[in-house]
């Protein structure tokens, strides 16, 4: 029972960490970027690459797939959405996906189909409390995640760039009327976003370490999910989302069923949704007339 | 007398669309049968057939509806495993394949309607991109629980049972459908010829709705549903009648498509099916019908084109670089910008002309 918990709350900081880029992202330019769960696949690649290749330590591997994953964040806003600032929000919504397909499949060529078999970072240690295996990986995440969202509340809430953010989400324009560049703000989001997926990538493949490159599709779809569950665009709904729905995954998987265990997490998504319309967290907001 | 222009007009249109699918039909089915075309691209022909439907259904939600639905596929799905199970059951008592494939359509058509009502009671309750989200995890979940359904045939009838196969069948019973095995050895009884009928049927249906009172209904609650509601018009209906009708023909589509092949799994109707077709319905253009039939015929056709043109380990790359860059010319003010140019070039030209009244 316990361990299940701590496997879920593990499972669930990872989800948490992915969907949080696509929270900040959706408050702010209000898009779906359906190709986050692919920088996640980007992210795992580097790091696998520098580590295996290379042979660099794991923190430079980790440090080398943030660093390319904020710059590939970066680009594509520039490169792929940023034309589209005023184009309806399906055109992006398939530009997005558009993306997502490129990064899939420029992986495929350099990397080709074969599995990785990626080597966790923080080594394959675990440690006993109370009777409890615990593996370092499990600690690393959670420990890492309560870091992260610690640092963004802290980022959104007191710095000049977090209060600009909170600005451009609530409404473009009139930021822009006060003199916050928007076009800046919104590549600090994605740089930030992509950042953090690679960090969420490099802990999904320490804890399931299967490396091909539609690794991120599955992940960001959950992620996404857990976004909307705690009210997208909302910081502590995307923590609060991704860990009740690792927990719940892991639960079905150990309780009910192995193959139904999707199936479960959505239709607790789709509950939450009919008494919730806007998520655990989310603001509802009334439509004028 | 506007009115009755339009009227007219729209009458028109309609006719002139039926007939280029008609002679497409016509050059391709001789071009088939006289082997003008390569095995690659006959064997596309009825996925392209069941794309076709799967796009103008998925239209009728998003571009005449307005309601983003990524779980189209899910209806498809259900369409296909009812068709597989009713063409099973009717093996032996109906043995004509084109009736079985028609009498097997209608019955997933109802399935799949059945699930669109039970999917689209709570999801159209909700709006924008949480509506979006719903319908996925629909999606999903049709998805997962085919993979674990279980059903079987022998001469007691059908036996079914979810999870784990818990019945065992009599001595010449049959697994219809196996788990996340799936089916196969499917009788494949889909042809060019069924698609065809098929599409027709589909822009029959869809295209009378669209230009009949209940489709202006259905586009008024789309422009503005608060407005729409105070005229009278009963917005959860409307919207639960197109949603059920767009997955009633996602329905037959799904069983046109599994009857092409020996093998099928659930597996195979996932989220990137979903997309897949949005992509042809986003790009055809919202709302035009006309478009989504070329999107979908061009685009499935697309990536073996690719491969035919030694493109073939960059072929799906080429293809979202393509899908990223039509994206960016449709919607960034570039193709304004190139209209706009072109147009001023005509306007240099025929300045020596008296302008024509339009």
């Amino acid at each position: 029972m316990i361990s299940n918990l701590i496997a879920g709350l593990s499972l669930g900081s990872i989800y948490a960490i992915i969907a949080l880029g696509y929270t900040m992202v959706y408050g702010i330019a209000k898009m779906l970027n359906f190709a986050h769960g692919d920088v996640i696949m980007v992210g795992g690649y580097m790091c696998f690459c520098a580590t295996f290749y290379l042979g660099w330590p794991p923190a430079m591997g980790i440090l080398l797939a943030i660093i390319v994953c904020t710059l590939l964040g970066v680009v594509i806003e520039r490169l792929a959405y940023k034309p589209l600032r005023r184009a309806p929000a399906l055109a992006v919504l398939i530009t997005a996906i558009g993306v997502s397909y490129f990064l899939q499949n420029a992986a495929l060529l350099i990397w080709t189909a074969n599995p990785k078999t990626f080597t966790s970072v923080v080594g394959s240690g675990s440690v006993k409390i109370g009777g409890l295996q615990i593996t370092h990986v499990t600690i690393v995440t959670i420990l890492v995640c309560v870091i992260i969202m610690a640092v963004l509340v802290w980022f959104t809430s007191k710095t000049k760039m977090g209060t600009a953010m909170r600005a451009v989400s609530e409404d473009k324009d009139a930021a822009q009327l006060m003199g916050i560049n928007v076009n800046t703000t919104i590549s600090v989001t994605f740089a930030i976003g992509s950042g953090l997926a690679a960090v969420a990538g490099v802990l999904m493949l320490s804890a399931y370490p299967m490396l091909v490159p539609t690794t991120g599709s599955m992940p960001g779809i959950k992620a996404f999910t857990a976004a909307v569950f705690g009210g997208i665009g909302s910081i502590p709904g995307a923590l609060l989302g991704g860990i009740l729905l690792g927990i719940i995954e892991i639960f079905s998987k150990a309780y009910i069923s192995q193959e139904l265990s999707d199936a479960i997490v959505f239709a607790v998504l789709i509950i939450v949704l009919l008494v919730k319309p806007a998520g655990l967290l989310g603001k509802q907001i009334r439509e004028k007339v | 007398m506007k009115q009755v222009k339009t009227l007219v007009k729209t009458r028109r249109d309609s006719v002139i669309a039926f007939g280029i699918v008609i002679v497409a039909y016509i050059v391709l089915q001789t071009m088939n049968m006289t082997g003008g075309i390569s095995n690659t691209i006959s064997g596309l022909l009825v996925p392209i057939c069941a794309y076709i439907v799967m796009a103008v259904s998925l239209n009728l939600t998003v571009g005449i509806l307005g309601e983003l639905s990524l779980g189209h596929a899910g209806f498809m799905s259900v369409g296909a495993f009812t068709g597989i199970v009713v063409t099973t059951v009717l093996a032996q008592s109906v043995p004509f394949p084109m009736l079985r494939l028609a009498i097997a359509m209608v019955v997933a058509a109802f399935a799949a309607a059945i699930v669109g009502v039970i999917v689209g009671v709570p999801v159209l309750r909700l709006k924008g991109d949480y509506l979006a989200i719903v319908t996925l995890a629909f999606g999903e979940i049709i998805k997962n629980i085919i993979n674990v359904l279980y059903i079987g045939m022998d001469d007691h009838g059908l036996h079914f049972s979810l999870v784990k196969q818990t019945f065992t069948l009599n001595e010449g019973g049959s697994m219809i459908i196996n788990g996340p095995i799936g089916v196969s050895g499917i009788d494949k009884i889909s042809t060019f010829t069924a698609g065809f009928v098929l599409i027709l049927v589909t822009l029959f249906v869809v295209l009378n709705l669209i230009n009949s009172r209940h489709g202006r209904a259905v586009m008024a609650v789309r422009d503005n549903n608060i407005a729409a509601d105070s005229i009278g018009i009963s917005t959860t209906r409307y919207k639960l009648m197109a949603f059920v009708i767009s997955a009633a023909l996602a329905g037959m589509a799904g069983t046109l498509y599994a009857m092409n092949y020996s093998t099928i799994t659930a597996a195979k109707f996932d989220f990137n099916l979903s997309i897949l077709v949005l992509v042809f319905v986003v790009l055809g253009g919202l709302g035009n019908i006309w478009g989504s039939i070329i999107a979908a015929a061009l685009l499935t056709v697309l990536p073996e084109l690719l491969r035919a043109l030694n493109f073939n380990d960059y072929r799906m790359l080429v293809y979202a670089i393509l899908l990223i860059a039509l994206m960016l010319f449709n919607n960034s003010g570039a193709k304004q910008k190139l209209l706009d140019r072109i147009a001023l070039r005509k306007e240099r030209k025929g300045k020596k002309q008296p302008k024509e009244v339009a």
